[in-house]
């Protein structure tokens, strides 16, 4: 907007935050002109690389020859782990547990071994099916069970929550069931691959185009890689083509890959690996088997619940402490349980490393402990929805608010948004309408699930929880905002953004937003754990706080008026009631009184401690909540299904930008859907994954998402804590809301066993675990 | 000669001499031209970010379709009109009402995959004048999303399209007749042979030019849509040389009807067939919704789908099971014919001699009298490769016995296969639940289906034989419900 045009009137600006604002770079992406990394202009005599992968699951290593690898032509260096000249590792845990190329031994199939450079993308990529690598063959297992069979180590320490006696509960329990369910990864499948281009400087000095949710880590892997300090290495990202996860850690391989061979050749030089390499080649969300021990009333309350929780992590740690331990944090789903003892048991399995997946191991957690709820709805013939609401959280002091974690829930919602989705749905009537389908139709069966969601906000981690912003204001009044976070799509710049007019009171055009780099912003965090705007969000708004008193200071003593009396009002400042000024002038005047217009602002979530080896803390900040209706229909010749329809109403607090929120949240439901439905991975008998590209690994399309689908936030929802606008995280939490469509399918396989067997469906349910279940309940109930 | 492949892209007149056989348009496209806004996402035609749209010539009329630029080879385009995102917008800069209704409904958030839904999107607005949920839902089967949910781009689809702004807006509706005479100045009317790195790439000028061609080249590689050969390259970095590409002749595109028989020509995409056959065979059309996405479907020919000999193409079991006859052309040995069933020798291997290609199917449409039904199973309703793929067709006699069973199955072996045991335990018996019930252990005997990502064994065979029980349950009448599954309806 023209600066010039500004009414000195207006009530109010342009992108304040609570109001619905596109995406920053919504034009952008519409017309194609939003620059990914791999639609910078080249520079000159940029390179290409490409990656050698191990074709074993499990094997030493005895010679390479690759010399037709570097004979091919347009090939300009063939890297190994040799080639390293600082540590040889990508680990994030520091475990030093994951080799950047590895030298002696691969641990799974895919596994980068040595980087083709060449002269142009093609040749690279050709070039690395040329070598000729002799194995020892190791023996090797792909998935959880025959990680148990073999005794496998675990790649990281595993958790222990407890309260109570577990034991002793499960043992009087007038009722008691055990269990035991599967639950499938899933693969990000971020439309943009992993990319990253290096520009090499003078002495150390590297700078690199990183598409990453965390430029910091890379900034020191590459350090840590070339053996070298942070300080010579600069990390870049403006936006990503998706995240979701994948992106926290696994771009440390490509980022530094490319800044140590464009270290090593002088050259710019870009890796951008392919969809079925960085599928193979990159970690995907965990599987967990979840046994499962319940003990209970006759009405369906719970008394005590005894479960394990073990994933398969792929060869190395990565994040899966974090992950797994996430998992317990969530196996409570929204349930008070009397008497607790859980555990997880992070797997090594010869399989990529797992990591980073939107809900981080919540997901998992909370899917473990709604199959209990089915598992005592189905021994009871009732309604889930009733034994769930047996089993919520009290309010706050009510003697059922204490999570395993020792963690009082005080800010408990779940209840009102249950009762209200569960009205405004018209939950009971369709229930009662599907229990008539179901008696009147052979062949194709209907369900209906209500599920909730309750998800801790913070990352478990308590050093994470900083952020930093900085944010200059320039002699025009213009304002440039730059923070610690990364933006993939979920809208972080636009609510950062209006975080920041809305305290300068003026409109966003008149933020410029820029790419997020480790030079500006120092020691940042993950734009991960759904915590992106409720940390550089503050941070930036401090960083304002610094320029609005530096700035009220000025006014004050220039015009001799009390502090109290400035105001920023939209677009304009008034000084009291003596002179209202156009904020550019204002600003103009404050630099020449030498006002310094440039602050770095700085944030640390305050209340929360973690102690992990007592598992006893309040890792979480606060909680989000919220609560979906999925209906659907089943084929029972087939195991096919629709979702007819899901509504759905989430808690978002005071909602920053309810498009933005909105979005979020429908498409978490459909990716979260995606996850329990149709999203498979498939390992061969090799150990090599089959599903590594979208021919074989099915995402959802807009025709599978609901044939209905009503999306409300919960308006009245303010956040109890003082986060920037009384707002809540949305990120993750609403993955979880599609666990209603699990169970939907769940009742509807129930059906031909007259809601008398718990299904025991596992995820994902693929049409083929449809049918399986519905042959299986068909021979049980005889 | 005149060795340049000659096209419009966006509002500029281009021909290529300097192109190899294997380039793609979307590496043209970024790579040479620096237009970056179609992305690559998968390189195989399953994701659609590099969607744009191939303006040509049909019956007289200009036609434009949306198709996956990184599985479309440059020298399939000659005599076309490729339009790109960058070209929506106008030059000041005002987003086509496309756009704006993307923008103004929040359809994007990483913005990745958003050029390809605008690029299907307004193929969709240039085909259709006020299309429903369900148009717009089949417009997008092969544009992944992994942000949105899909649920604000389908609205901005059903905003755009119901106000619709004027044409004079549209920078293809405003010059359709200046196009339309570009292109038929660029139509290949001699043979195009271009060499680059000792590859080369013919485009005939004829049919009797292809055959020419192909006697000189037995062993070149025929490409259509190249909806499958695009993955060679892609994927598996194959060389092929030569290569043939046929897409713009004529003599391989008619349809016609003669008497109950449709012959299709090899080089008719499924989207040109759709009206056709479902016009005579309404059995198929919910099938042909489920073939890839629409661009896919834009490009990708059922003489393709039958010349590779997959196990698990889509059209094979339906045309078998209707007794579809293919024809085969060479220079030296003429044409010839053979019932489908037969071209499927083994795993890989076909009934196609060297020289020769494939020209037509002939697939004789039902009688009113006749049950035909075809299932695709698959982990993903629409866009995904069959679990299996089944097919049925069935007449009684007049008393009431089954005089006729023709099924035939996609994924069960591997070849699109009869169910010759199947069909033997139903012909002669009475058309009834007993009959079918008695008729699903010939299964057995018919399949010995594998276990791989798509599907168990298990899990094939027991919906074998449970289709064949959808089958008769359908030609009683009952249940209802079921065709919504098969027809993909929103």
């Amino acid at each position: 907007m023209d600066s010039k045009a500004e009414n000195l009137n207006a009530l109010d600006i342009r992108g304040p935050m609570h109001r619905t604002l596109r995406h920053d770079s919504a034009h952008k992406h519409v017309s194609g002109t939003a620059e990914y990394i791999d639609d910078m202009p080249e520079p000159a005599g940029l390179l290409h690389g490409a990656l050698g992968l191990s074709d074993r699951a499990h094997a030493d290593i005895l010679s390479m020859d690759l010399s037709a690898v570097a004979a091919y032509p347009g090939v300009v260096a063939v890297l190994t782990g040799k080639d390293v000249p600082g540590e040889n590792d990508v680990s994030p845990s520091g475990k030093h547990d994951e080799p950047l190329l590895a030298e002696t031994r691969v641990e799974f199939h895919g596994q980068p071994i040595f980087a083709v450079i060449a002269e142009t993308r093609d040749a690279a990529r050709r070039a690395a099916r040329l070598a000729r690598i002799d194995y020892r063959d190791l023996p090797f297992w792909t998935d959880i069970d025959g990680a148990l069979a073999n005794g496998a180590p675990v790649v990281t320490d595993g958790m222990t929550l407890s309260r109570g006696d577990a034991k002793t509960a499960l043992d009087k329990a007038p009722r008691r069931l055990k269990g035991q369910m599967r639950i499938g990864g899933q693969e990000h499948f971020y439309l943009e691959s992993h990319i990253a281009l290096a520009i090499p400087g003078e002495d150390e000095d590297v700078t690199v185009w990183s598409s990453t949710q965390h430029p910091s880590e890379v900034q020191h892997m590459v350090g840590h890689v070339l053996g070298i300090a942070s300080n010579a290495v600069t990390v870049n990202t403006r936006r990503m083509g998706g995240g979701f996860g994948g992106k926290e850690t696994q771009g440390n391989q490509f980022a530094a890959l490319a800044a140590l061979a464009a270290k090593k050749l002088k050259r710019a030089v870009k890796f951008r690996p392919d969809r079925d390499e960085d599928m193979t080649a990159t970690g995907k969300r965990h599987d967990f088997l979840v046994s499962y021990d319940v003990g209970f009333d006759d009405e369906g309350r719970i008394e005590a619940v005894d479960a394990t929780y073990a994933a398969r992590c792929g060869y190395s740690a990565d994040l899966s402490g974090p992950v797994t331990d996430r998992a317990l944090f969530h196996a409570d789903s929204s349930y008070f349980y009397p008497h607790v003892h859980l555990t997880s048991k992070p797997l090594k399995t010869h399989t990529v490393s797992n990591t980073a997946f939107r809900g981080f191991g919540g997901p998992q957690g909370m899917v473990g402990g709604e199959r209990i709820i089915e598992e005592i709805a189905y021994a009871l013939g009732k309604d889930p929805l009733e034994i769930r609401k047996a089993n919520f959280y009290g309010p706050k002091g009510s003697g059922r608010d204490v999570t395993p974690y020792h963690q009082q829930v005080e800010d408990n919602i779940i209840a009102r948004i249950v009762d209200e989705l569960e009205a405004s749905s018209d939950y009971q009537e369709r229930r009662r309408a599907i229990l008539a389908f179901n008696r009147e139709n052979r062949v194709i069966r209907k369900g209906i699930a209500l599920t909730p969601v309750k998800f801790g906000i913070s990352f478990t981690m308590t050093a994470f929880n900083q952020a930093g912003a900085l944010v200059h204001v320039y002699s025009d009044g213009s304002i440039h905002l730059n923070h610690g976070g990364t933006e993939m799509g979920q809208g972080l710049y636009t609510k950062v953004a209006q975080v920041l007019a809305d305290a300068f009171q003026v409109d966003i055009d008149r933020v410029k937003i820029t790419a997020t780099t480790t030079a500006k912003v120092p020691n940042t965090s993950a734009t991960a754990a759904s915590s992106g705007t409720d940390l550089n969000g503050a941070a930036a708004f401090d960083a304002a706080r610094q320029i609005k008193t530096r700035l009220v200071a000025f006014a004050a003593e220039r015009w001799n008026v009390a502090p109290e009396s400035i105001r920023f009002a939209p677009n304009r400042v008034e000084i009291g009631n003596k002179e209202t000024i156009p904020f550019p002038d204002f600003i103009r005047l404050a630099y020449f009184a030498r006002v310094q217009l440039s602050a770095a602002g700085f944030y640390k979530t305050p209340k929360i401690h973690w102690d992990r080896a007592a598992g006893r803390g309040t890792p979480f900040y606060y909680f989000a909540y919220g609560a979906s209706v999925s209906e659907v229909s089943i084929d029972t010749l087939t195991g096919e299904y629709m979702v007819d329809r899901a509504d759905i109403l989430h808690d978002v607090g005071k909602s920053l930008n309810p498009a933005i929120d909105i979005g979020q949240v429908e498409g978490a439901f459909v990716q979260g859907m995606g996850w329990l439905t149709t999203e498979e991975l498939w390992w061969d008998n090799k150990g090599r994954l089959r599903t590594h590209a979208p021919s074989t690994y099915k995402i959802p399309l807009a025709s599978d998402r609901p044939k209905i689908f009503n999306t409300r936030l919960a308006e009245w929802s303010e956040n109890v804590e003082a986060t920037i606008g009384k707002s809540k995280a949305v990120g993750e939490p609403p993955f979880m809301l599609a666990i209603s469509v699990l169970e939907a399918l769940s009742m509807a396989v129930a059906s031909v066993a007259d809601y008398r067997i718990c299904p025991r469906l596992d995820a994902p349910a693929t049409p083929e675990r449809v049918l399986m279940a519905v042959e299986r309940l068909k021979k049980e109930r005889g | 000669m005149p060795s340049s492949i000659r096209f419009l892209l966006n509002a500029d007149e281009v021909s290529l001499t300097d192109v190899s056989p294997t380039e793609t348009l979307l590496d043209y496209l970024r790579l040479r031209k620096r237009l970056t806004g179609s992305k690559e996402g998968c390189a195989e035609g399953d994701c659609g970010a590099c969607t744009v749209l191939v303006g040509r010539l049909v019956d007289g009329a200009l036609v434009y379709e949306s198709v996956n630029a990184c599985i479309r080879f440059m020298g399939s385009l000659s005599g076309t009109h490729v339009v790109t995102v960058e070209y929506l917008a106008s030059a000041n800069g005002a987003l086509h009402p496309i756009q704006q209704a993307m923008v103004d409904q929040h359809g994007s958030q990483c913005g990745f995959c958003t050029p390809g839904f605008v690029m299907s999107l307004y193929g969709l607005w240039l085909s259709h004048e006020n299309p429903g949920r369900s148009e717009i839902e089949r417009a997008l089967q092969g544009n992944l999303c992994r942000c949105t949910g899909y649920e604000p781009i389908v609205k901005a689809a059903l905003e755009v399209t119901a106000s619709r702004p004027s044409a004079l807006f549209d920078p293809l509706e405003k010059a359709r007749t200046e196009i339309m005479a570009k292109l038929w100045g660029m139509q290949v009317t001699e043979r195009i042979e271009i060499e680059k790195d000792g590859k080369r790439l013919l485009v005939p000028a004829s049919l009797s030019d292809l055959t020419e061609i192909l006697a000189e080249n037995p062993g070149a590689t025929i490409v259509a849509g190249s909806t499958d050969v695009g993955l060679w390259v892609t994927k598996q970095m194959r060389d092929i040389n030569p290569v043939i590409f046929i897409n713009h002749l004529a003599e391989l595109q008619a349809v016609s009807v003669s008497g109950t028989d449709i012959r299709i020509g090899a080089g008719v995409t499924y989207s040109r067939a759709m009206d056709v056959l479902a016009a005579h065979i309404p059995g198929l059309t919910p099938l042909m919704w489920r073939i890839g996405g629409e661009q896919v479907r834009n490009m990708g020919t059922i003489g393709g789908n039958i010349a590779n000999g997959s196990p698990i193409g889509d059209t094979p079991p339906p045309l078998i099971a209707l007794g579809a006859t293919l024809h085969l052309r060479s220079r030296d040995g003429g044409a010839r014919s053979l019932p489908l069933e037969d071209y499927f020798i083994a795993y890989g291997k076909q009934a196609r001699e060297p020289g020769e290609f494939v020209e037509a199917v002939t697939v004789p449409s039902p009688d009113a009298e006749t049950h035909f039904a075809v299932y695709k199973i698959s982990k993903r309703r629409d866009e995904d490769i069959s679990a299996l793929c089944g097919a049925f067709l069935l007449r009684l006699g007049e008393t009431g016995l089954v005089e006729t069973a023709r099924i035939a199955f996609g994924g069960m072996a591997a070849t699109p296969k009869r169910a010759k045991a199947v069909e033997a335990a139903l012909v002669g018996k009475p058309w009834t639940m007993e009959t079918v019930e008695a008729a699903r252990a010939a299964f057995n005997t018919d399949y010995q289906p594998l276990t791989d990502w798509r599907a168990t064994a298990e899990y094939r065979q027991l919906t074998a034989k449970n289709l064949l029980t959808r089958f008769y349950l359908e030609t009683i009448g009952e249940p209802q419900e079921l065709k919504r599954f098969a027809a993909g309806e929103a």
